[in-house]
Parts: structure tokens; sequence; C-alpha cells
């Protein structure tokens, strides 16, 4: 195995899953918060939302596989999913781990939504909010050598900042729905 | 030229819609919204999709954020 | 234990069979002015028929129609839920939502025991092993009711008593079992229905209790008896709360087909000229008189709903009364689907602004077809089933009011009494 080959791959497909999971946050809160333009309908809000969600667990399938294939860091395939057991890092790795059993659990019960109870998959779904930062954290901790570099940090402060702000957004946004079944009835 | 009719229906679950609007973007054909947002299926509560409208239906169906809209047949409509 | 006599009872060798003609439901009451305690009910009555499910044939055939508003055929609605492949559970309705409705609390004030009779005999027919009779909470009804169960010893299936919230929705079917389901009295959306799928997953066969007070004397005259009189498509009697303008209201009980003259007249007659009469209560129809006079009071005929025929005085306006109405009924939505929320409120501004002299009758027709249907239950279609009936049955009234003369009558007492409902009572 050529090894500084595995351990980039692993460090680029994590910063790239991040940048996914990030976009998919996004586009989740703008779906919440029912966004829609002339250039952006409801449809495909949601539809950005799902594929990239996908997309960002086929990066982080990557990202996990070459870490366990480099021999450098001893990391295992039980790593992944059950936290803090490594040798490497074992607390932010394990912070990873603990958020790729969160997103696994958030795409089942979304791939099989219409067979799920709906309000588990919510319950499934609002841990994305945990399992976000998580991904944010993990990253710093598991590589502070990677964070000493410039780009690496404003990559970083880009995705956080973006998440932010949605949810800035989405704090200020009402519905008369929403409201009407809060409160028992629209207030006529 | 006739269209033929499938044999499915388009049903909203009323509790479960909250006028998010998906259904009337990808399936204007046969879903108008009323002016608070809420969906109105062309033929009424059991209209019948027409043939060619089936796989647009079926993403309206998977679009829904609530699972609100369903594609059934009569048969099975109380 | 079954309360099946070894040896024919002492008083008598066969139950008395009773008249054709006058009451049945209230025959006790009418003779006797008292409400009747189980020996008085057995002593008129019989005791608790011993059959099984063979009463299903036997209401089939008298052509029993519930008497909760729907007019669906019972026999239909009892073999579907005997059909089930689980226990059923037979749910006995005498929460009466409608507020101009006082027949189901007569009938369980006075005969308590034909209503629990035709609960256990719908139990053994269908196959169930509860049954459940709901009735409003706070009611003093309730106390008198669990007294009457209190006498009895030996049914089959014993009754149990529970009682709902005072919501005009709370009664509807789905509501009722939902309420029994989760302790939330709101309809849910069909299917499956509640033959189907009811209490707790059952099949469920939920029937107002004047329907079960019925099959009670089903089970003991028979099928022809029950024909003898009523209307061939609708045949025995009706319950009907007769109110408004009329000199004695009261809960009158009447055979299906008897004209909207006659009824009135039961009710002691129109108290002062009267310009319509409403039928089928809140949720119901208007109808202009004198034209409505030889209607007659069938399901196929009417759109007849829950027994009740309110007269409203010509002196009052029955946009006005009808404004009023649809604002009760507009807060009693159970705010879960959005054409009833938002329709209904905006229909009663429309109807506001309409009664003060606006021009909002377009807008109005408009948002009527709109609503209509487009609930997950029946209660938005009742109130445009009202509010259409109004524009028709007082149509040159309408007619100047969209104009921008609203008539005298606004301010007129209608004599129909409509709670405040609504906002801020809850559904459990």
């Amino acid at each position: 195995m050529n090894q500084p080959i595995m351990w980039y791959a692993s460090r680029a497909t994590g910063l790239i899953a991040l940048v996914l999971f990030t976009v998919a946050v996004v586009f989740g809160v703008l779906e919440n918060g029912r966004f829609t333009s002339t250039r952006w309908p409801r449809f495909v809000v949601a539809a950005v939302h799902r594929n990239v969600s996908l997309l960002a667990v086929a990066f982080l399938a990557v990202h996990i596989g070459t870490s366990i294939i480099d021999p450098f860091a001893g990391i295992g395939w039980l790593d992944a999913i059950i936290p803090f057991g490594s040798i490497y890092h074992p607390f932010w790795l394990g912070l990873g781990a603990v958020a790729t059993d969160l997103t696994v659990a958030i795409m089942v019960t979304s791939l099989m939504r219409p067979r799920v109870n709906a309000r588990l998959w919510r319950a499934v779904h609002w841990t994305s909010y945990a399992c976000w930062p998580l991904a944010v954290i993990h990253g710093i901790g598991t590589g502070p050598a990677d964070f000493q570099l410039g780009w690496v940090m404003v990559l970083n402060g880009a995705c956080v900042l973006a998440v932010i702000v949605a949810l800035g957004w989405r704090v200020g946004v009402t519905h008369p729905d929403t409201e009407a079944r809060a409160a028992g009835g629209p207030q006529c | 030229m006739a269209v033929t009719d499938s044999d499915q229906v388009l049903r909203v679950n009323p509790i479960a819609c909250h006028a998010h609007g998906l259904c009337a973007e990808l399936l204007p054909e046969l879903v108008d919204l009323d002016e608070w947002g809420y969906p109105v299926l062309a033929g009424g509560v059991r209209g019948t999709v027409p043939a060619p409208l089936v796989p647009q239906a079926k993403a309206a169906v998977a679009a829904c954020p609530t699972l609100a809209l369903r594609l059934t047949y009569p048969g099975r409509v109380s | 234990m079954l309360n099946r006599p070894a040896q024919p009872s002492p008083a008598w060798t066969s139950p008395p069979l009773a008249p054709t003609t006058g009451p049945r439901l209230l025959a006790g009451w009418v003779e006797t002015a008292r409400p009747a305690d189980l020996a008085a009910h057995i002593a008129r009555y019989g005791p608790l028929p011993a059959v099984g499910p063979e009463l299903i044939a036997t209401v089939h055939a008298a052509g029993l129609r519930g008497r909760g508003g729907a007019w669906f055929p019972t026999g239909t609605k009892l073999t579907a839920v005997a059909a089930g492949r689980r226990r059923a559970v037979v749910v006995g309705n005498g929460a009466e939502g409608e507020p101009a409705s006082h027949k189901d609390h007569a009938l369980l004030t006075v005969a308590p025991h034909l209503v629990l009779d035709g609960m256990v005999l719908a139990a053994t027919a269908v196959g169930a092993d509860e049954a459940i009779l709901c009735v409003h909470r706070g009611d003093p009804l309730a106390v008198t009711v669990r007294a009457a169960i209190g006498q009895r010893a030996g049914d089959p299936v014993p009754v149990r008593l529970v009682e709902t919230p005072v919501r005009f929705v709370a009664s509807e079917e789905s509501a009722l079992v939902n309420f029994l389901n989760t302790g939330e009295a709101r309809p849910t959306d069909r299917p499956p229905r509640a033959y189907e799928r009811g209490v707790r997953g059952r099949p469920t066969l939920v029937d107002n209790v004047e329907t079960l007070a019925n099959v009670a004397l089903i089970a003991r005259y028979g099928a022809d008896w029950f024909r003898a009189t009523g209307t061939p498509d609708a045949p025995g009697t009706m319950l009907v709360t007769v109110g408004g303008a009329v000199v004695r209201p009261g809960v009158r009980e009447m055979p299906l087909g008897t004209t909207v003259a006659t009824a009135l007249g039961v009710g002691g007659g129109l108290a002062e000229p009267a310009g319509a009469v409403l039928v089928g209560g809140f949720g119901g129809t208007w109808l202009p008189l004198p034209a409505a006079n030889d209607a007659r009071l069938a399901p196929g005929e009417l759109p007849l709903g829950v027994g009740i025929l309110l007269a409203l005085p010509a002196r009052a306006c029955g946009l006005a009364t009808t404004t009023r109405i649809m604002r009760y009924l507009a807060g009693e939505s159970a705010m879960q689907c959005g054409p009833c929320m938002f329709g209904l409120a905006a229909i009663v501004g429309d109807l506001e602004a309409l009664t003060m002299g606006g021009p909002t009758l377009d807008r109005l027709r408009h948002r009527l077809g709109m609503v209509n249907g487009r609930g997950a239950c029946a209660h938005p279609n009742g109130a445009v089933r009202l509010a259409a009936s109004a524009l028709t049955a007082f149509a040159d009234d309408v007619a100047a009011h969209a104009a921008g003369r609203p008539c005298a009558g606004v301010g007129v007492e209608s004599g129909i009494r409509v709670p405040a409902g609504g906002m801020g009572l809850g559904w459990r």
C-alpha cells in the first residue's frame, strides 16, 4: 500500500464530505423553511438536498474506507462505527464515528420513508443538527496539522458560516399553516 | 387525440397536508393551489390520473415533505 | 350469565306487542311521563331477547337506517363489522355534539334501557366483547345513565360509560374512535373506516343511540313490525327536536315521511309567521316556508341529516342567523385541515360583510365551492351546506343585502340559540 496516497485521499475526501454535508444541511434548512424563488422552485431545493446528501454519504464511505485501508494510523473497521476505541485520536475520531452512526440512521429512515413511522423519521432527521457539528469538530480534532493550513481554516469557517446564516434565516420564517396549527387554529 | 386514463387516483390526506406546494409544482396539469396554498385535485377528491401523467404523479407523491399525497386505486379509497 | 329464563316469566308468555302506530321509543314516556327504570322497561318491552348473529339479517330486512345523520343502512354496517377478522367493539354514540339536537339526551333520559339493550344485542350480533356508551363530559345525563347501567346484571357484554369532550365534531365517528384510542377527540383521515379498524385496531360499530334503541325493538318485534310505519325506503319512526318559533318546542317521535307542516304541528304549530325552517341542525339545510310545508321528512326526499326542525320567524334575518351559526361552526373546526381552518374563517368574514350590506357574495360563492369536500371529515361540508342553502332559501333578502340594503331583521332575536363554542376549549 502506498501510504501517503491513502492518507491524503482520506483527508481530502473527509474535507469534501464536510463541504457536501454542509450543503445538504443548508438545503435541508431551506426546504424546511419553505424557501422558494423563480430559479429555485421547492422541488428543486428538495431534490438538491436529497441528492447532495447521498453524494456526501458516498464520499464519507470513501473517507472511512481509505482511513481504514491505510495502515499508518491503525484505524480498524469497527472504529468507524463504534466510537472512542481507536488508537489514533480516540476522542476526535470517535466523534466521527458517532456522526457516521447518525448519518446511517438518517439515510436509512429517509430511503424507507413511506414505510417508516412519521414521528420516528422526524426524530432521527432532527439528529442532523447534532451530526453536522460533530463532523466539523471531528475534522478539526483529527487533523491538527491540516488545520494550520490557511485554506483548510477558511473552508471550515465558510461551512460553519453557511449553516449559521441558513439557521438565522430559518428562525425568522413563519407560515400561516404552522402558526394556525400551533395556535389550534387561525386567529380570525 | 384521446388520452387513456390509468386506473389510479390521486388522494390528499388533508390533515397531513401543510401546504408545501411541491405537488402543484411537479403536477400542474392535475394539481392547483387554492388561495391558502392547499392542493385542489382535478377531477375532485377522486380524480383519475391519465396514463401519461402517472410517472409525474409518482414524482409528486415522492416529493411531498409530509407524505400527504397518495396514488392509489379507487377500490382502496373508502 | 345470559339473561335467559328457563321458564317463561309468570307475568306474560311472550313480550307484549308494541302498537304499530304511535310512539315506539318514547312509548313509556308518553304514557307515564316518567323515565323508565329497568323494571318498568321490562314490564313494557319484555326482557333482553336471546338472539345472536341472526339479528343482523332481521335488521337488514327491517331496513333500519342510522339515525345519527347519515341514514346509512344499519344492516350493512353490522355485516361489515361482523365480517372483520378481529373481535369487534360496539360504540354507542350519545355524545350529541349538535347544539340544536336534544333527541339523544331525551332518549337516554327516558328510555336508557332500550339503548343499552340495543348495544348488548348489537355486540352479540357482531361478535364484540366490548360495548362503550359515549356521552358528554359534565352532563348530568352521565349520572342517570350510570345508574341505569348499574341496575343491569347478566348482560352478555357489559356496557361501560365514557365521557367525551363537549365539542361539535367530537361526536363524529372517527373522532370518537380517536378519543377512545388516544384521548384526543379530533377526526382522523379515512381510510381506514371504523368498521375496518377502529378502537385499538379492531372492527368497530359506531351507531347513534336512537339507532341502537330501534335495534332493541326490532329484536323483539321483528322486521315486519318495524316496517309498519315510515316509508318503504326509510321505515320506522324518528326522534325530532322541534324548536325555534313553535309553541311547544321539544323532542317528538314521528314516523319517517311526516311532512314538515305536520311536524311543526306536533310541536304545537308555529308561534308566529315563519319564513323558513332549518332541517338537520347547524350543518343542515334551510328550506323556505310555506313551500316546504309538504316536504316529507325522509332521507331520500330531503337532505334530512339529524332529526331537527327549527322554525325561523319571518321578522328575523336568515342571513344574520346563518352568519351566527357559521361563526360557531368555524370555531368548532378541529383545525387540522387547511381548507376547513382557513376556509370557514374566510367564509364567516364574507358572511359578516354581506350581512352588514357588503359586496362579498361572489367571493363567498366561490369559497363555498372551494371548501366543500376538502376536509378529512364532513364538518366543512355541513357548514357549506348551511351557507349555500341560506343563499337559496333567502335569495331575495340576500340580493338586497348584497346591493347594500341590509334588512331590518338583522338585529331581531331568531329564537335559535347558538353557543359561543370554539377557541380555548380543548380536545381531550
